[in-house]
């Protein structure tokens, strides 16, 4: 793949800048404290060698300033580390705002792409360069793991329920994608590339290909053609009304608040009577089974836009 | 030098005469020579002849889990899949971790030298249960026979994980025969660690006060205790996943409102305790032999003991790091990160302190010796790493990787394999009542330091470049390193073969062990090499601590 | 029997308590990821699980929960007796494990009648209805281990008295462990949001 330098793995996001700093900070760091005990062993080892002349007066069963030393110390280190990983691990999640939504698929073996202009791809995933991204995946069957190590980003898809990541590639280029989480026979082949391009180049790449309806369209058309506008569009059944409950803040009958992100609608859908919204009865069937992961993709990409 | 057994003890008497032959043949003495049919052994209640029986079997496994590991390094020399096919790798991996965690590392020492040496260091007859003890060992033969079928009817390729919903619904191997090998072989650990429990409990010798244990005893009876908490959890999580396979209804399934996540939950919480089931007796192994052949006290045995118990106890909140990049919510991920950082503790205090114990010793670099070095060494590597791992934002790029590999096998391999071979050494004049040739074992234990690291350090290369674990075929920019990798691997076979050899020749024109050769404090030391039957011509009285050995000038 | 292991008929005593106690541990663990998964459901598909609560056999599981917490109160006095020396602890043991019998006997019959709705059900109520199974079903089993136990000592009641009486006590404690175990299944799936709206 495209200039993989042999020792170093290259940096292509804005993820790994910062996930690189913390890892070779670490190398330097228990380097020198391994090194550092490997060397005082070694200079125990010649020095107090049976039959040598050292000095072997008093030697102490215990000291407890030092052990008390040893255990505060690293303590003090680690939780200093814990901090900074664990900020650096939050910078993963948070900042979703402006990010562009891509669906990602796995299935064995392969990975299937969703933009949401209804453009596929297999086993690629084309980004541009500066734009943050963030992928929403699931999966058809078992669990797989999506990995682009130049990126630093892994994120399990699992079924029954959506995860995401996000990010922002730093550097054009080719770069290898993996499935990370053993999934079967195929695991080892179950990858391809990820394709960072320039905006404008990225732009052109969209439109090609030409598909056929954006996802949001697709995603009207199933809520027709699946029948949730007979109950929720101008209905005598007593439906929520649906437009503009993406990002709203859902009080349910049991007296909980979620906010209506995608998990809570690919939930609604599948298990309509686990979350139901306050001041209505759990009617609405279950569409467990009925709707492949893509269509499901597809309808609540055409709720997030329902404004 | 003197050896502290001078001291004004009340011991029974230590010097070394003529070992006294029991037995009717002139070459084995003590239990070995209470019978010398199969049914001997077969129906023997006596602890130590159950360790042989242990000892036995679990060699077995390890060299078949060493066979699938020697094909899979094979594989790993080109990138191109091309010796074995994916669905054999696949099953390959699988019975190497099915093997290696469940029927070598987690009895090989607690079964093996907790089974022998529990009893003799508290200066015991016997294990509080006799019979359980060889049930458990029948136990374990019968969890071994149910994988062995499993093999035989084409493997299971799983991953050692069982993951769901890969192996409720996907994988079309014999799931279901390996899961009751594992349910089976469990209840082999849990009776083994019920028994060491009791025995430390109630049997301990008068005088001999939990201060004044050795801390392979401590080490023993908090990894049992884990056995008995943990091991559960793990037979009925994969209950659960066979019940699902059969009857297609269950807990994990999403389709009824189930989830994944709930099996990673309940697996981990037993697994991840179980590492510590693996390393704790190792801790207890090195924690007698780098005391011994430094002629020291070991540095801090208050602190040693409760960072024991520490390990113990906060191994068991964990287990959520192994589930990063799960989907768990990252919240649950913080936690689980921070408390990861806290259990490192009680390990760096371990090997601060025998790095400690060496000061101001008169170090002797016997083989056993070489592998408690070596031990320490490794470990400090293999914990060094896992901080990496704990560290949330390098996990996310990290875990699943060949880091991950590396990392685990240098505690496991690197710290409780090397640990066992240097306990097996140390012990091996008790146990055989033969010395093993000196000279063969040093050159064993470096063979198997070097190979080591040469297998895996180039694994800590990998993972940071990116080469994900389970891979049967890797991008080419990766072969140099793996070519190292199955290199290190061959070293290592040739490491491991070579104890085999010389161990059973010892057996036979080995010199043979005076009572204490090692001029060591434990009261194991105090009775007959090969011990008789029911350990002690008297039962001992202890006035003292563990490791009490003379000054040296 | 090899008993030279321990000094005193006390020692051996204490570590046969000892040892069931910590074999009870393991058992409570070996529930813990069948509660687990009940949580989990409960949390998840409440609904199901409510629904699932109706299905019930309300009279007869009741009537077992009495019939197994006067089998702890006999298998107390059994243990009790022994202790005491009294040779009526016999009676006990017998009574205990007829009691025993005569809850597997309702269990069976409470399955056989449930067999049939079983076949009727799907989605998360098939999962309730699992999970019933599979922990009722573990429990029926321990039961019917101590079944055989207590009754193992009953015909072999001669060589128990005064002296010796720590085989019926460790037997008590794993029959009040099993009953114990009963005393959370019981409200998990009969009660809980049996008698909401």
């Amino acid at each position: 793949m495209s200039g993989n330098v042999p020792w170093l793995p290259i940096a292509a996001s804005d993820i790994a800048g910062r996930v690189d700093t913390l890892f070779y900070f670490m190398v330097v760091l228990t380097g020198t404290v391994a090194i550092a005990i490997f060397v005082v062993m070694i200079v125990f080892a010649v020095r107090y060698r049976a039959g040598s002349s050292a000095d072997r007066s008093n030697p102490p069963p215990r000291k407890r300033w030092l052990e008390l030393g040893w255990i505060f110390t690293p303590l003090a280190i680690f939780l200093g580390i814990f901090v900074w990983a664990a900020m650096v691990y939050a910078g993963f999640y948070g900042g979703a705002a402006g990010a562009t939504t891509v669906f990602v698929v796995g299935k064995q073996w392969m990975w299937k792409v969703e933009h949401t202009n209804g453009r596929r791809e297999i086993n690629e995933l084309h980004v541009a360069l500066g734009e943050p991204v963030r992928l929403v995946l699931s999966t058809e069957d078992v669990i797989h793991s999506f990995y682009v190590p130049a990126f630093r980003i892994k994120q399990d898809a699992v079924p029954g329920r959506y995860t995401s990541i996000r990010f922002t590639p730093t550097r054009e280029g080719e770069y290898w994608l993996h499935c990370a989480e053993y999934c079967g026979t195929d695991h080892a082949r179950m990858g391809g590339k990820v394709v960072v391009m320039a905006p404008a180049a990225f732009a052109r790449w969209l439109e090609s290909g030409n598909p056929a309806q954006s996802l949001a369209a697709q995603g009207f058309e199933l809520f027709r053609r699946k029948g949730c506008s007979g109950c929720h569009v101008n209905s005598t059944v007593h439906a929520p009304d649906l437009a503009g409950i993406f990002g709203r803040t859902i009080h349910l009958s049991d007296g909980r608040t979620l906010l209506a992100d995608e998990a809570y609608l690919r939930d609604s859908i599948l298990l309509p009577k686990r979350d139901v919204v306050a001041g209505y009865e759990p009617i609405m069937p279950s569409f467990q089974g009925q709707l492949s992961e893509g269509e499901l993709n597809a309808l609540i990409t055409y709720l997030k836009e329902n404004k | 030098m003197s050896t502290p057994i001078e001291g004004p003890t009340p011991f029974a008497p230590q010097t070394s005469p003529p070992v006294p032959i029991r037995a009717p043949s002139p070459n084995w003495s003590g239990y070995l020579g209470e019978g010398y049919t199969l049914r001997s052994w077969l129906t023997t209640h006596d602890h130590k002849r159950i360790a042989v029986l242990y000892m036995v079997a679990i060699t077995v496994f390890f060299f078949v889990g060493g066979a699938a590991a020697t094909m899979m390094r094979l594989e790993l020399a080109t990138p191109a899949g091309d010796l074995v096919s994916a669905e054999t790798y696949n099953k390959l991996f699988t019975i190497h971790g099915v093997v290696m965690v469940w029927f070598f590392l987690i009895p090989s020492i607690p079964s093996v030298l907790g089974n022998f040496l529990v009893p003799l260091m508290i200066g015991a007859k016997d294990m509080a249960f006799p019979r359980l003890n060889l049930a458990s060992w029948y136990i374990y033969v019968l969890g071994g026979l149910f994988t062995a079928w499993a093999l035989i009817e084409g493997g299971v390729d799983t991953g050692w994980t069982f993951y769901t919903p890969y192996s409720t619904k996907f994988s079309d191997t014999n799931v279901v025969l390996v899961i009751l090998g594992v349910f089976i072989v469990g209840f082999s650990s849990i009776l083994t660690g019920l028994n060491i429990i009791v025995t430390t409990h109630k049997l301990r010798a008068p005088g001999l006060t939990w201060f004044r244990l050795p801390l392979f005893i401590w080490a023993n009876y908090a990894t049992s205790i884990i056995l008995l908490l943990a091991t559960p959890v793990l037979a009925m999580t994969l209950t659960l996943v066979a019940l699902e396979r059969m009857f297609g209804i269950g807990v994990f399934d999403p389709a009824l409102g189930g989830d994944p996540l709930l099996f990673q939950h309940l697996f981990w919480f037993y697994s991840h305790p179980a590492v510590y089931i693996m390393i704790l007796p190792a801790m207890g192994v090195a924690s007698e032999i780098i005391p011994c052949f430094a002629r020291r006290t070991v540095f801090g045995y208050r602190f040693m003991c409760y960072a024991i118990l520490g390990i113990a106890s906060i191994g068991f909140l964990v287990w959520g790091h192994h589930m990063f990049v799960s989907g768990q919510s990252m919240y649950a991920g913080i936690v689980f990160s921070m408390l990861s950082f806290l259990v490192a503790i009680p390990s760096a205090i371990k090997v601060f302190n025998w790095t400690a114990t060496l000061y101001k010793g008169s170090i002797l670099f016997t083989a056993p010796m070489l592998y408690a070095l070596g031990f320490v060494g490794l470990f400090t590597i293999g914990g060094m790493t896992g901080l990496f791992l704990a560290s949330l934002a390098l996990d996310v790029t990290l875990t699943d990787t060949y880091f991950v590999i590396a990392h685990f096998h240098y505690i496991m391999v690197g710290g409780s394999v090397m640990a066992y071979l240097g306990a097996i050494h140390f012990w091996w004049p008790k146990i055989s009542g033969r010395m093993y040739p000196e000279m063969l074992a040093r050159i064993a234990a470096l063979t198997i330091f070097f190979g080591f690291n040469m297998t895996f350090f180039p694994q800590y290369l990998l993972g940071w470049l990116g080469m994900p674990r389970r891979y049967h075929e890797y991008p080419p920019e990766f072969q140099l390193l793996n070519v190292f990798s199955s290199t290190g691997a061959a070293v290592l076979a040739v490491g491991y073969l070579l104890p085999l050899f010389y161990l059973g020749w010892s057996l036979f024109y080995g010199r043979r062990a005076p009572a204490n050769p090692w001029g060591a404090t434990g009261l194991e030391w105090q009775t007959d090499s090969p011990p008789p039957k029911h350990n002690f011509e008297a039962e001992p009285v202890v006035t003292r601590g563990p490791y009490e050995y003379d000054p040296v000038r | 029997m090899s008993t030279i292991q321990f000094d005193n008929p006390l020692e051996r005593r204490a570590a046969a308590s000892l040892g069931m106690w910590a074999f009870l541990a393991t058992e409570v663990m070996f529930f813990g990821p069948l509660f687990m998964g009940y949580v989990h459901g409960r949390i998840a598909q409440h609904a199901a699980f409510a629904e699932g609560s109706h299905h019930m056999h309300i009279v007869l599981g009741t009537l077992n929960t009495a019939i197994l917490l006067t089998s702890s109160f006999t298998m107390a006095l059994a243990v009790h007796a022994s202790q005491q020396g009294r040779s009526s602890f016999r009676t006990w043991l017998g009574l205990t494990a007829l009691l025993g019998l005569a809850f597997l006997g309702i269990k069976g019959s409470e399955y056989w009648m449930e067999a049939g709705e079983v076949s009727k059900a799907s989605g998360p109520v098939l999962k309730f209805y699992f999970l019933y199974f599979a922990m009722t079903g573990l429990h029926a089993v321990h039961l019917s281990i101590g079944v055989v136990l207590v009754g193992w000592l009953w015909r072999g009641a001669k060589l128990y008295g005064r002296d010796y009486y720590s085989p019926i006590e460790v037997a008590g404690l794993y029959w009040h462990f099993v009953d114990i175990v009963w005393v959370f299944l019981y409200p998990m799936f009969y009660l809980i949001e049996r008698y909401a709206k």
